[in-house]
C-alpha cells in the first residue's frame, strides 16, 4: 500500500471525514488495508459493505463479484487470496453458516482472508432486521475439526474501519482466515467517522518467499510458524490441498504424525497474538490489555472491552 | 398408526432375536428402522456412506424412501421436508457434509422438525485424512449452526449401542420436537461387532404428537403438537421467527424472546430426563476419567489397568454429550482431585468439563487418525495418580 | 482368552474382506469378535489393514495391542508391524510379496496359489484357508458358512476352492 494507492483509496470515498454506517466502514477499513477482491451475496444487515465495495473497487484497481451463494463467495475468496489479491466476504448469520466448510479450508491451506459477520437475530433467518450476537461461539466452533480462529469485535463505526484493518493485517500476519464479529446494531448505526491519514496506520503487506523457486517448500515456514505464499502465477510450484499435506503441500492422510505436526502448528501459529501483535500493542486509535492487566476505576474497567479473542489450546498430556 | 407400520413391522420380525455381525454405520441403520425411520436423504462420504448403503436396500422393502441428493444442504432440506409430511426421517454424514448442513439444522431446530442427524466424524479440519477416525465435531455439534440454540447429541461407544442410540435419538427428536444428532466417530462407525436385535414389538416407539384440532403448532405449551402437509388444516413453517401460530414476526423482540427461550427451555428443562451416561469404579474414586465413544474403551482398558495397581482411578463415561451433564460433572469434580479427558481432538470437550469443575482438568487429546491405546491413557494418567 | 489378528497388505487384496469373514465366523462358533479396519483414500494400492480380536469375554478394548497371528501381505505391512506380534506368535506372509530372512515365518505362496485357481483376487480365501487351520482360533466349517453368505454369488465356488487350497498347504506343509 504505496501512497499512491492510499489516495486513490480516499479519492473514491470522496472525502476523509464522513458520516457513515458501519458496514461502510468496513468496506472503507479493507480498501485501506489493500483489499482489492470480494465475493459475498447480499443479505441483511451486511449488505451495505458489498454495496460499497461494488461502486468503489472497480475505480481502485480492484474486482467485486456477487457469487451465486455463500459457499461460492468463501471459495472465490479464498482463491483470489492465494492468486495474491487481499480478499473478503461479508455476511450474516445464515450466510455464515454457510460459509463454515470453507472456513476450514482456508484455515487448512492458510488463505489470508477477511469475513465480517454482521450477526441478525437467529437461529436461522430468525429476525433479519434486528440486530444481535448469537453467533459468537460458532465463530470458535463452526467449521469441523480442530482449528483456532482469531476474531475481532468492534463498538463504534471508527472501531470498525480500524479494526477491519487490523483483521487484514492479522490473516496476512498469521496466514489465516480472520472474524470481525460485528453485529447489527453497530452495522447499521451511523457515526461520525475519520479516514486515517497515510502513515497513520499499519498495514501489513504479504510476504513473499525469500527461497528461489526450486527450494520453496509451500508449507515449511522459513522462520517461526507462519510459511510464506508463493501466490498462484508468480512461477513459483505450489500445491494446496484440504487434505492432511505435508509441507510439500501433497497429500499424506495416512500419516498421523503428519497430521498431529500440521494441526498442532495450524493450531498454534497465532495464540501469541495478545502479547507480540504490534498494532495491538502500539496501534493509533485503540489500547488493549489482556484482561490479566485490567485495574483502575470501575468505568475504565466498563471501557475495557475485549477485541480479540484467541482460546488457548489445551493442556495436553502426551503431546506437549 | 403410520400407512406403512405394518410392513415395517412384519419386514423387521425377521431380524427378531438375531445376531449379527456388522459396523455400526449399518448399526444405526438398523436402529433407525426399528425406530420407524421410512426416510433417508444424503450423499455419499467417508466414513458414513455405509448408512446410506443399508438405507437404500432396505427402506424400500419397508415402504419407506432412499433418495441420493446433490449435496449434503439439500439432503437436510429434504429431510426437514420429508418429516413435515409425515415421515421419520434422518441424513447421514461427517465433518465436512455436517459443515455444509449447519445453516438446515439451525433451520430444523427454529421450525422444530424432528429429525435425526448422523455424524461419523473423521479427521478434519476440511478434508483432512477421510478415511481415519475422529471426535473433533464436538464443539461444532454445539455451536455450528448460528443463533442462540440448544441440541441434542448422542455418542455410541459400541456397535450395539449404535443400535439402541438410533432408537433413542429418534424417540427424543420426537419426544423434544428437534434435530437429535449421533456423533459417531469413524472407528465405531467402521467396527464390526456382534449385534442382536430384538423383536420389534419389544422396541419402545415414541409416535410423534400431532395436532387433534386447531392447537397452536409454534406455542401454547413447551413442545407443541406438530401437523403434516395434507391434512387440511393451515400450517405456516418458516425459520424466521413466528408467533405461536407459526406466521412470521420478525420485527416484534418478544416474539423472538418467546420462541428462542422457549426451545431452549424444552431442551435445558428436561436436561435430566434426557442425559445419560455410565459411571464405572467412581464410588470410592480420587481420579476420574470422562470420556465417550470410541476413545471410552481404551479408557475402561486404562482404568482397570489402574485399578489392578490399586489406584483409586473411576471411569465416567458419558453417552449424552449435548446438552452437557453439567451437574453430574460438577458433582464428580467436587470429589476427585483430578479429572482426566482422553479425546480424538485437541482437547474440546475437557474444555467443558473445566467449566464446572474446581479441580485439575487433564486433556488427553489426540489427533491424526489413530485412536488412544490403552497404554497412551495409562501412561498419562500414571504420570499424575 | 482373548486372540489378536491383524491382516495387512495394500488396498484390492481383500484385507478388510477377510478380518470381516473371520470375524463373523467367530460369532458364529458362539465366540465375542471385533473387527476394526483402517485404509487410505484409495480403492487399490494404499495401506490397508484389519484388525480382529476373538474373545470368549466381552472384548472392551477393540484394537490389537500386541498380535498372536500377523498375515503381511506387503513388504511395508510387514516392515511395519512385524515388531508388533508376541513373543511366540505367528508370523504369516506371502513369500512372493515380503521378502525377508528370518526362520519360524510361515511363508506361503498365497497369491501364486490364487493364480492357479485362475484369480488372484481369491488369494484371500487362500489366506484364510491356511489361517485357519494353522491357528484354530475358529473352526473351518463356521468360515465355509460364512463364506457361501458372504462372498458375491458366482464366486463362492472359487473362493471354496481357494479356501480348500490353504488348508491343504498347511497339512503338508505338517
Amino acid at each position: 500500500m504505496d501512497r499512491e494507492q492510499y489516495n486513490q483509496v480516499i479519492k473514491a470515498i470522496g472525502k476523509r471525514d464522513l458520516f457513515a454506517q458501519g458496514d461502510e466502514a468496513y468496506a472503507y477499513g479493507a480498501l485501506l488495508a489493500g483489499c482489492r477482491f470480494f465475493a459475498g451475496y447480499p443479505i441483511t444487515p451486511a449488505t451495505e459493505t458489498a454495496e460499497v465495495m461494488s461502486l468503489l473497487l472497480p475505480r481502485v484497481g480492484g474486482t467485486h463479484i456477487q457469487m451465486e451463494d455463500e459457499i461460492a463467495s468463501m471459495g472465490a475468496v479464498i482463491g483470489a487470496s492465494l492468486a495474491g489479491v487481499k480478499s473478503m466476504t461479508v455476511t450474516s448469520g445464515p450466510g455464515f453458516s454457510l460459509m463454515q466448510e470453507n472456513i476450514g479450508y482456508a484455515c487448512m491451506v492458510e488463505a489470508p482472508c477477511v469475513v465480517v459477520d454482521v450477526q441478525r437475530s437467529g437461529p436461522s433467518t430468525g429476525q433479519p432486521t434486528e440486530p444481535s450476537q448469537g453467533d459468537i461461539m460458532q465463530a470458535r466452533w463452526g467449521s469441523h475439526g480442530d482449528y483456532e480462529i482469531i476474531a475481532l469485535s468492534p463498538n463504534s463505526v471508527q472501531e470498525s474501519l480500524n479494526l477491519t484493518i487490523e483483521c487484514f493485517n492479522h490473516s496476512e500476519r498469521y496466514r489465516n482466515p480472520v472474524l470481525l464479529m460485528t453485529d447489527g446494531e453497530v452495522g447499521h448505526m451511523r457515526e461520525g467517522i475519520t479516514i486515517p491519514d497515510y502513515g497513520e496506520y499499519e498495514v501489513h503487506e504479504r510476504e513473499k518467499p525469500r527461497k528461489p523457486a526450486g527450494e520453496y517448500v509451500p508449507f515449511l515456514p522459513e522462520e517461526g510458524k507462519v510459511p510464506r505464499i508463493a501466490d498462484f502465477g508468480c512461477g513459483y510450484h505450489t500445491y494446496l490441498t484440504g487434505l492432511t499435506h505435508k509441507p510439500s503441500g501433497l497429500p499424506a492422510t495416512d500419516d498421523a504424525a503428519v497430521h498431529t505436526r500440521l494441526v498442532t502448528r495450524l493450531a498454534r501459529k497465532s495464540p501469541k497474538i495478545l502479547t507480540s501483535s504490534p498494532e495491538l500493542k502500539n496501534s493509533t486509535w485503540t489500547t488493549l490489555r489482556p484482561p490479566s492487566s485490567v485495574t483502575g476505576s470501575p468505568l475504565e474497567q466498563l471501557r475495557m472491552r475485549l477485541r480479540s479473542c484467541v482460546p488457548k489450546v489445551g493442556k495436553s498430556a502426551i503431546f506437549d | 398408526m403410520k400407512r406403512n407400520d405394518r410392513i415395517r413391522r412384519e419386514y423387521l420380525s425377521r431380524f427378531a432375536n438375531r445376531s449379527y455381525f456388522m459396523q455400526g454405520d449399518e448399526s444405526v441403520a438398523y436402529g433407525s428402522l426399528y425406530a420407524g425411520c421410512d426416510f433417508f436423504a444424503g450423499y455419499p462420504i467417508t466414513p458414513a456412506s455405509e448408512v446410506a448403503e443399508v438405507m437404500s436396500a432396505e427402506l424400500p422393502r419397508v415402504d419407506g424412501y432412499y433418495i441420493q441428493m446433490e449435496d449434503e444442504l439439500a439432503s437436510l432440506s429434504a429431510v426437514i421436508g420429508a418429516v413435515w409430511a409425515g415421515a421419520k426421517a434422518m441424513t447421514a454424514t461427517s465433518g465436512p457434509g455436517f459443515s455444509l448442513m449447519q445453516e438446515n439444522i439451525g433451520y430444523a431446530v427454529m421450525t422444530e422438525t424432528p429429525c435425526v442427524i448422523v455424524n461419523v466424524q473423521r479427521s478434519g479440519p476440511s478434508t483432512g485424512q477421510a478415511t481415519k477416525p475422529a471426535q473433533g465435531d464436538i464443539m461444532q455439534a454445539r455451536w455450528g449452526t448460528h443463533g442462540d440454540h440448544e441440541i441434542i447429541a448422542l455418542a455410541p461407544n459400541s456397535v450395539q449401542e449404535c443400535f439402541d442410540l438410533a432408537i433413542e435419538a429418534f424417540n427424543l427428536s420426537e419426544e423434544y420436537r428437534t434435530p437429535v444428532i449421533i456423533l459417531m466417530d469413524g472407528e465405531v462407525g467402521h467396527m464390526r461387532e456382534k449385534i442382536t436385535m430384538p423383536p420389534v414389538d419389544k422396541v419402545k416407539i415414541r409416535e410423534r404428537k400431532l395436532t387433534t384440532g386447531d392447537e397452536l403448532l409454534f406455542g401454547g405449551e413447551l413442545i407443541p403438537p406438530m401437523a403434516e402437509f395434507g391434512i387440511g388444516r393451515f400450517i405456516h413453517v418458516t425459520g424466521s421467527t413466528h408467533k405461536e401460530s407459526g406466521i412470521r414476526d420478525v420485527e416484534s423482540q418478544q416474539a423472538h424472546h418467546t420462541l428462542v427461550t422457549r426451545l431452549c427451555k424444552k431442551i435445558a428443562d428436561n436436561r435430566d430426563r434426557i442425559i445419560r451416561f455410565e459411571e464405572s469404579c467412581l464410588e470410592d474414586a480420587d481420579f476420574a476419567v470422562v470420556s465417550y465413544g470410541a476413545t471410552a474403551r481404551p479408557a475402561a482398558g486404562a482404568v482397570l489397568r489402574a485399578r489392578s495397581e490399586d489406584k483409586k482411578v473411576g471411569m465416567l463415561r458419558l453417552i449424552t454429550i449435548w446438552p452437557f451433564p453439567e451437574s453430574k460433572v460438577r458433582e464428580l469434580g467436587a470429589r476427585v482431585r483430578k479429572i482426566f479427558v482422553p479425546e480424538m481432538n485437541l482437547g474440546q470437550l475437557s474444555r467443558e468439563v473445566e467449566r464446572f469443575v474446581g479441580c485439575e482438568v487433564v486433556s488427553i487429546p489426540k489427533i491424526g487418525g489413530i485412536a488412544h491405546t490403552i497404554d497412551e491413557i495409562y501412561s498419562a494418567l500414571k504420570g499424575e495418580v | 482368552m482373548r486372540t489378536e489378528i491383524r491382516i495387512a497388505g495394500f488396498g484390492g487384496q481383500g484385507v478388510v474382506l477377510a478380518g470381516l469373514l473371520l470375524g463373523e465366523a467367530a460369532i458364529r462358533d458362539g465366540k465375542q469378535a471385533v473387527q476394526t479396519q483402517s485404509y487410505g483414500p484409495e480403492s487399490r494400492g494404499g495401506a490397508a489393514r484389519s484388525e480382529v480380536l476373538i474373545s470368549d469375554e466381552k472384548i472392551d478394548y477393540p484394537k490389537v495391542i500386541e498380535a498372536d497371528v500377523l498375515v503381511a501381505l506387503s513388504q511395508e505391512a510387514f516392515d511395519k508391524f512385524r515388531p508388533f506380534v508376541k513373543e511366540n506368535g505367528a508370523v504369516i506372509i506371502d513369500r512372493d510379496l515380503v521378502k525377508v530372512k528370518e526362520d519360524r515365518l510361515r511363508s506361503v505362496p498365497f497369491t501364486k496359489m490364487a493364480d492357479t485357481l485362475g484369480k488372484k483376487v481369491v488369494a484371500n480365501s487362500v489366506m484364510l484357508g491356511y489361517l485357519v487351520a494353522s491357528t484354530r482360533v475358529i473352526s473351518a466349517e463356521s468360515m465355509q458358512a460364512v463364506i457361501r453368505e458372504k462372498v458375491p454369488k458366482h464366486t463362492i465356488d472359487l473362493n471354496l476352492q481357494a479356501f480348500d487350497k490353504g488348508i491343504e498347504f498347511w497339512r503338508q506343509e505338517r
